[in-house]
């Protein structure tokens, strides 16, 4: 391989090997040991309070669902929940959050016009995916700024 | 293996006939494909269904019922054809689905006084579209408008119905009053959302040579054109609708219907646009940011908010979408084009640099678009398969529709969005790099391209933000 060739493909070579340890690197946090929580979540058109929801992995998780208003439900995206009740009445359920990452609420009873789109979160451990994907853009600029060779 | 051949010999004849535009590959030229290009029944019938659809839809949204979820109108325009359109349409066809929308239809037949004959004499005033409202900046209003309204929009059947009324008023008054498809080109905000995101598609209608056309003094294809395009005078696809008239109209077989590289009309040879075009791709992130945040962020007082039109809090949430859309984001690019300016060492006035780098913004906009309709669509899919499987809502349970399972989408889609945002971002800031190095003269094209891709990466960060974080 000539000189010029070789500085030419290092750069690149050194940025796809960022890539991958962005995309791969094992994140460090320290893992904190499970315990109970509960949440008491007031819905109402089209709102949950609290809307966000942050846990460990591992920890045990109880939902109370509170509507105000109207009927509302909550289910959560990849986990088997699926909550419903009426005004002034209380559903809950207790699950384990064992799978991390972030994932959607959504309201499961049509409740009114802006029901598709009740939503909240529950974020089980550190946002990883949000994380990578902005190491993986600061990636992409240094190689989009990289020096041309011709 | 025949395939290939075929697909060999027709690039390289494609390419031996216009030396200066290589990679191209021209499907008009394709034996078995022609005749459905030369003739104007597939488009004719497709569009033709397409507007039963569009009546029925009407009526659905009118009678049907109020909540949104279960009114087919809502469910076939929000969540199945808008899908398609960011998806599928735009991405790979340009402006694809202007050659079979049904909205211009009746307009355009009152216009040309028949159904298939083409553009031949023209009924109406035949008025030229006035100098003023050329450009896009009626096409930016009616987005801004749509954004102001869009949490009742696409949850009223109602509104939608009326919506898709008065786009079809529009585009009959226009055609009455004003030449070839004057609605289509200045006023139609899906015409706005696609045309310039059409520049990124990689399919493209264009001449094969340049002399056979300076020799025809006829110029029969721009006679021809719907769109009022001369196919030798296109520097881009955004005002082309793929209706294929100019195929049909030139008698030299000089047009070619090819397809090309994505992002063909991007970039440095392809300057310099106007500021009008720039607004409305800053419009367009905009937009794509606050419907991010109204439909699928947790947070319930903005969708209240957008919902109550009228009320005070919708004042406040039209206030913040408008400084969003008029001050914030125009600012912010604004600031990157003047440190550009001084970077590049460019003498060009501030506003045309800001128009040329605005180019930089249409990958990142449209990929915005695409992530966000992943996630607001693909956890209602089943919205669909339900209508599908029950359309006149009779309590019908059509066979394999009804249980269709798409828990899966779920799990795919955080990671999807993700990967769509950086691929457009990584485009973006390639682009933005090419257009530094066109500007540069003796100064470092790294430093000059830095501010327009900061700005790519601060918003590609906020939409990640609020989509996967
Ligand atoms: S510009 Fe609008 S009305 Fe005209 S064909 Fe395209 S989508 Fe339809
Ligand atoms: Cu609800």
């Amino acid at each position: 391989m000539t000189k010029t060739s070789l500085h030419a493909v290092l750069p690149w070579l050194v940025l796809a090997l960022l890539a991958a340890l962005v995309l791969l690197l094992p994140l460090p946090v320290a893992a904190a040991a499970p315990r109970a929580r509960r949440f008491r979540i007031e819905a109402s058109q089209f709102a949950y309070s609290p809307a966000v929801l942050r846990v460990n992995p591992g920890d045990q998780v109880t939902i109370e669902l509170a509507p105000q208003d109207v009927v509302h439900g909550l289910s959560i995206d990849s986990y088997p929940v699926d909550l419903q009740a009426d005004p002034g009445q209380v559903a809950s359920l207790t699950f384990t959050a064992d799978r991390p990452g972030v994932f959607k609420l959504r309201c499961s009873v049509t409740c009114g016009n802006m029901h598709p789109f009740m939503t909240g979160k529950l974020q089980v451990g550190p946002p990883t995916l949000l994380w990578r994907s902005l190491g993986l853009a600061l990636v992409a600029l240094a190689a989009a700024l990289l020096p041309r060779f011709k | 293996m025949k395939g290939v051949a075929e697909f060999d010999l027709a690039m390289r004849s494609a390419d031996a006939r216009r030396g200066w535009r290589a990679r191209r590959f021209d499907l008009a030229a394709l034996p078995w494909l022609r005749p459905f290009i030369e003739s104007r029944w597939p488009l004719f019938v497709t569009r033709s269904l397409a507007l039963a659809g569009l009546v029925f839809t009407i009526l659905a949204g009118l009678l049907g019922p109020r909540v949104g979820s279960h009114n087919f109108a809502i469910i076939l325009v929000w969540i199945a054809w808008w899908t398609a359109l960011k998806l599928v349409f735009i991405p790979l066809g340009g402006r694809s689905w202007c050659s079979v929308c049904p909205l211009p239809m009746p307009g355009e037949w009152l216009q040309q006084g028949n159904l298939l004959g083409g553009l031949q004499k023209p009924h109406g005033l035949g008025l030229r579209w006035p100098k003023k409202l050329r450009g896009a900046w009626l096409q930016s209003g009616a987005f801004l408008l749509i954004g102001l309204f869009s949490a009742v929009t696409l949850t009223d059947g109602r509104v939608t119905a009326w919506v898709l009324l008065a786009l079809i008023l529009a585009s009959v008054g226009l055609s009455l009053v004003f030449e070839r498809r004057a609605f289509c080109r200045y006023v139609c905000p899906i015409g706005g959302f696609t045309g310039p995101y059409a520049r990124f598609a990689p399919v493209e209608v264009r001449v094969k040579s340049s002399s056979v056309c300076a020799a025809h003094s006829e110029k029969t294809c721009y006679q021809a054109c719907p769109w009022g395009q001369y196919p030798l005078a296109m520097r881009d696809s955004a005002q082309c609708g793929l209706c294929m008239e100019c195929l049909r109209a030139c008698p030299s077989d000089n047009i070619a219907l090819s397809l090309r590289p994505f992002g063909s009309d991007l970039g440095a040879a392809h300057q310099p646009r106007g500021l009008d075009e720039a607004f409305l791709a800053l419009v367009m992130l905009g937009s794509a940011l606050a419907f991010s945040a109204v439909f699928t962020g947790p947070w319930g007082w903005l969708k209240s908010a957008a919902y109550q039109v009228g009320s005070l809090p919708w004042l406040g949430y039209s206030a913040g979408f408008l400084a969003l859309n008029l001050l914030l984001l125009p600012g912010l690019f604004a600031a990157a084009a003047w440190l550009h300016r001084r970077l590049s060492g460019s003498p060009a006035q501030l506003g045309k640099i800001f128009a040329q780098q605005a180019q930089a913004l249409y990958p990142l906009g449209l990929f915005t678009w695409m992530a966000f309709t992943v996630s607001f669509a693909f956890p209602k899919f089943y919205l669909v398969a339900e209508m599908l499987a029950d359309p006149l809502g009779l309590g019908w349970e059509l066979p394999g529709l009804a249980a269709l399972d798409f828990g899966w989408l779920q799990q795919v889609g955080p990671g999807l969005q993700a990967a769509i945002l950086l691929a457009g971002l990584a485009i973006s800031l390639r682009l933005a790099r090419q257009l530094a190095q066109a500007s540069v003269t003796n100064r470092s094209p790294v430093l000059a391209a830095l501010p327009v891709s900061l700005f790519c990466v601060v918003y590609t960060g906020w939409v990640l933000w609020m989509l996967v974080g």
